[in-house]
């Protein structure tokens, strides 16, 4: 999947997680911004750059702004996200 | 001769408050006080350093003592709890001397073995005479019970009343007696009596609170412990005072008729004693306006000092009489020690106040807990710092089932026979983890930053720095 144009998914609230996502150039690129970033942040990484490889992703920029949210709601937003920024899915 | 100052300035001054002596104060106005600051102020401009500050309790509108300790003004912090705003700058580390934390029973016994003397003690009065009798039961800022002010006022060299009420003598009812105060100083305004409901102390509305607390009520009943004569004490978390609520009712349908409710008094408290669940109110701090309210109209609803509430000096302090004290945790581990003193990042933001006194005393000490909170597990393998000890835990309540202390086996037979979720404690942990996932453990910074000093005067345990880029 191509992402196409600025998308994102989420929200802010406690344990739940807003995640943008951004056309870009030269590979995946991740940014993780968390209230629990020493605890979980590897594991916020891996969980979106396995994301984004299921979903055939070649070049994007992913932001995460994590408030607490459980790994399968990071995974859902983060798909969320990059199916709007895919455009016509 | 007369006890009135006109001004906190000429008080300080007229008590020969020096560098390097201790202030104290007390906490009933809470996030609302004007007292703590203002005075400190005073001293600051008085050229004063160096101070030794014993508060009850520190909240965030006393955030401006920071500045006073940066510029030297305090040199060292005893306290029983300290909210987020202050806590945050301590575990920065911008005091060189570690703030010792107390619990709400062991402040005043050691001002009574004479380990913390007080050279000069700052009482908030919402009413106060000009001999220094004085109350938090009248005036504009009524903050209802002075519990803790009473060993500030009995241990202290010198006792400075600050009122916004002062009224002709003699007043109508006193707390805090003539005879321990030595000056009277009448200001504008104490503080704002609105900000005595702050922070916790709102019953829940998350469905998961509910679960927890109806399970919490109901291990109440299983306990063997709710017959005539019970007590009960519950902190002012959201989903203990659902715990209350429910109980409440088990109470009245079950037609038991309870003897007292003890602690930092809530509305729910006071509608228990007013539908009969409970003979008296043990007060020691008002956690909102209608407890307010009741201390000052029903003469059922009695005040008690922090010696008489919990004092481990105290043969017959109020906690040894407990039954049941539902609390809460920012973590417990999986030998039971409770954490409330630091965040999930090791960042200070709060303390014992009456914890470990009230877990020690009662016969059934319960933690309410979800099992994660932001995706951080509650067990943990060990806490970040040990406010209470596990020995003194006894059993953890959780929407994922109900972890019993293996100390207590006969309680956890009594559970198993009420049809109750009971659930090993290290299963609980791993039964989150699949949810949560493993967290990382945090890395301790190198300096110790606060001191938390058991009921007894043993250091518990030490709360370490955490660095800047946190």
């Amino acid at each position: 999947m191509n992402v196409r144009t600025l998308a994102s998914a989420g929200t802010l609230e406690s344990s739940d997680a807003y995640v943008e996502v951004l056309p870009s150039d030269g590979g995946v690129t991740v940014e993780v911004e968390s209230i629990v970033k020493r605890q979980f942040g590897a594991a916020i990484e891996a969980s979106v750059r396995e994301v984004a490889a299921a979903l055939d992703v070649a070049s994007c920029e992913i932001r995460i702004h994590d408030r607490g949210a459980l790994d399968c709601v990071i995974r859902a937003r983060v798909e969320t996200a990059i199916r709007r920024a895919g455009g016509d899915e | 001769m007369s006890k009135l100052a006109k001004s906190i300035r000429d008080a300080i001054r007229e008590v020969g408050l020096k560098s390097g002596m201790t202030v104290s104060f007390h906490h009933h106005m809470r996030n609302g006080d004007r007292v703590l600051v203002s005075v400190l102020n005073e001293i600051a401009a008085l050229g004063i350093r160096d101070l030794t500050l014993n508060a009850s309790s520190l909240f965030d509108t006393h955030a401006p003592i920071l500045d006073h300790i940066r510029s030297g003004v305090i040199g060292r912090i005893m306290t029983n709890y300290m909210s987020g705003a202050v806590g945050r700058a301590i575990s920065r580390g911008i005091m060189d001397a570690p703030v010792e934390f107390r619990t709400h029973g062991g402040r005043p016994a050691d001002m009574e073995r004479g380990t913390t003397p007080v050279d000069v003690a700052f009482v908030a009065a919402p009413t106060a005479d000009e001999r220094g009798n004085c109350t938090g039961k009248l005036g504009k800022s009524a903050c209802g019970s002075l519990g803790y002010a009473f060993a500030d006022a009995k241990y202290a060299r010198k006792v400075v009343v600050i009122t916004d009420n002062l009224v002709p003598y003699p007043l109508e009812t006193v707390s805090i007696s003539e005879d321990l105060v030595d000056l009277v100083v009448e200001v504008d305004e104490i503080g704002d009596p609105r900000g005595i409901v702050s922070g916790t102390t709102k019953i829940t509305r998350d469905p998961v609170g509910l679960v927890m607390a109806q399970q919490a009520a109901r291990v109440i009943e299983a306990s063997g412990l709710l017959r005539d004569g019970f007590s009960f004490q519950t902190g002012a978390g959201g989903a203990s005072l659902a715990a209350a609520r429910f109980l409440k009712e088990i109470m009245l349908k079950k037609e038991i008729q309870g003897s007292f409710g003890l602690g930092g008094i809530t509305s729910y408290m006071v509608e228990m004693l007013r539908a009969g669940c409970f003979e008296r109110l043990l007060d020691v701090q008002c956690f909102d306006l209608d407890a307010v309210e009741s201390i000052r109209q029903d003469p059922r609803h009695q005040e008690i000092s922090a010696m008489q509430y919990a004092s481990p000096l105290e043969a017959t302090a109020a906690v040894n009489r407990l039954d049941v004290v539902i609390l809460g945790a920012t973590e417990i581990d999986t030998d039971f020690n409770v954490n409330v003193h630091t965040d999930s990042s090791g960042s200070i933001m709060g303390g014992s106040g009456g914890h470990s006194d009230t877990a020690h005393g009662a016969k059934l000490s319960m933690i309410i807990a979800p099992m994660f909170r932001a995706r951080l597990p509650i067990v943990t393998d060990r806490v970040n710092c040990i406010s209470t000890p596990g020995e003194d835990i006894d059993v953890l309540v959780t929407q994922g089932g109900i972890a019993v202390n293996p100390r207590r086996a006969e309680l956890r037979d009594r559970l198993l026979d009420a049809g109750l979720p009971v659930i090993d404690i290290h299963a609980l942990k791993e039964k989150t983890e699949r949810i949560t996932g493993k967290p990382e453990p945090l890395c301790k910074g190198d300096r110790v930053v606060a001191e938390v000093v058991s009921r007894d005067g043993d250091i518990l345990d030490r709360i370490y720095s955490i660095s800047d880029g946190d």
